[in-house]
């Protein structure tokens, strides 16, 4: 009982249309960014390394390599307000639910095939 | 207006706020509650409004027990008595729901903590335990020194040492209501509350923001 009227009040807030993509795809995430009383869309764009939680608590990670070579790593609440869009640029091919390998690699060994 | 009600913690989850931050929140249920007697200052010597929470089957209480619910119309497993702002506002089997309740409003929670058995000092009065290395052995969680030597002669009464924790009474104050739930009796409240789930607690309208 209790855990159904949990999922209830969750279930108000999840968001219906995200797009199914997996670990290992490149998205580009639109972001909500409030600069003083403006509101604008950032993109941040790179490969997912992690989902993980379910229901509101979704979450995923996207690293992409900044200038200078910095990994830069964010990680969204899938259906956070904030979030604004998901778009799959790239489908990859893995065989690891997380990709923190990634980390120790840099240019062409971190690099991830193609999935057709 | 009454100062407080009686309700269920349903457990915790989040939300989203305004500017899309995540709220941490509690669900609780509250009331049904409905109105059983009514303390006045010319009967009673002070005043409050008692309230019931909770189905129960007849079965379950006894014989005054049900004497004492007959006027308020239906069967509740718990009573508890709240200050009101005018008593004579309440009469028997007035019902109250979550509605008394607004958004942004600050309450105090008091519950009974989750009973934890009997626990160390670590565990139960946040002490530091001894050192890890350096050649100790059994000193690891253990308490210190207790008191000094033949003066006193004895150990202070309330020194802290382990002991059963938990399962007490305890109250959060100045918790945030974020949203009513009118409907469903449901508060969402920011931050966490005593207790296990389905634990009965008590809403009341915060002491300081009063």
């Amino acid at each position: 009982m209790s855990q159904q009227i949990i999922a209830e009040i969750e279930s108000r807030q999840l968001k219906s249309n995200i797009p199914e993509f997996r670990v290992g795809d490149t998205v580009r995430v639109g972001v909500r960014v409030v600069e003083g009383s403006r509101e604008r869309v950032q993109e941040f764009e790179g490969v997912t390394i992690r989902k993980r939680g379910g229901g509101i608590n979704a979450n995923f990670t996207v690293r992409r390599i900044a200038s200078h070579g910095v990994g830069v790593e964010r990680t969204f609440l899938l259906h956070a307000p904030r979030l604004d869009s998901i778009t799959v640029v790239r489908r990859g091919k893995v065989r690891r639910a997380r990709l923190f390998y990634l980390r120790g690699l840099t240019g062409k060994a971190a690099r991830i095939k193609e999935r057709r | 207006m009454i100062q407080g009600l009686l309700g269920r913690k349903i457990g915790m989850t989040q939300v989203f706020g305004a500017t899309g931050e995540v709220i941490p929140v509690t669900v609780i249920e509250v009331g049904p509650c409905v109105v059983t007697q009514v303390r006045t200052r010319d009967r009673d010597g002070y005043e409050a409004v008692q309230i019931g929470f909770g189905e129960v089957l007849p079965k379950s209480l006894t014989k005054p027990e049900r004497g004492h619910l007959a006027g308020a119309g239906r069967l509740v497993r718990h009573l508890r008595e709240f200050e009101a702002d005018n008593v004579e506002e309440h009469t028997v089997g007035d019902v109250l729901n979550a509605d008394q309740f607004a958004s942004g409003e600050l309450i105090d929670v008091t519950g009974t903590s989750k009973g934890r058995g009997f626990q160390g000092v670590v565990k139960r009065h946040g002490f530091s335990g001894g050192p890890r290395t350096h050649g100790q052995s059994d000193r690891h969680r253990a308490p210190g020194s207790i008191g000094a030597g033949t003066t006193p002669g004895r150990v202070w009464k309330n020194t802290r040492m382990a002991g059963r924790m938990g399962n007490r009474r305890v109250t959060v104050q100045n918790l945030e209501v974020v949203e009513v739930l009118a409907d469903r009796n449901l508060l969402l409240v920011r931050g966490s509350i005593p207790g296990a789930k389905n634990g009965l607690v008590m809403v009341r309208r915060a002491v300081k923001a009063r």
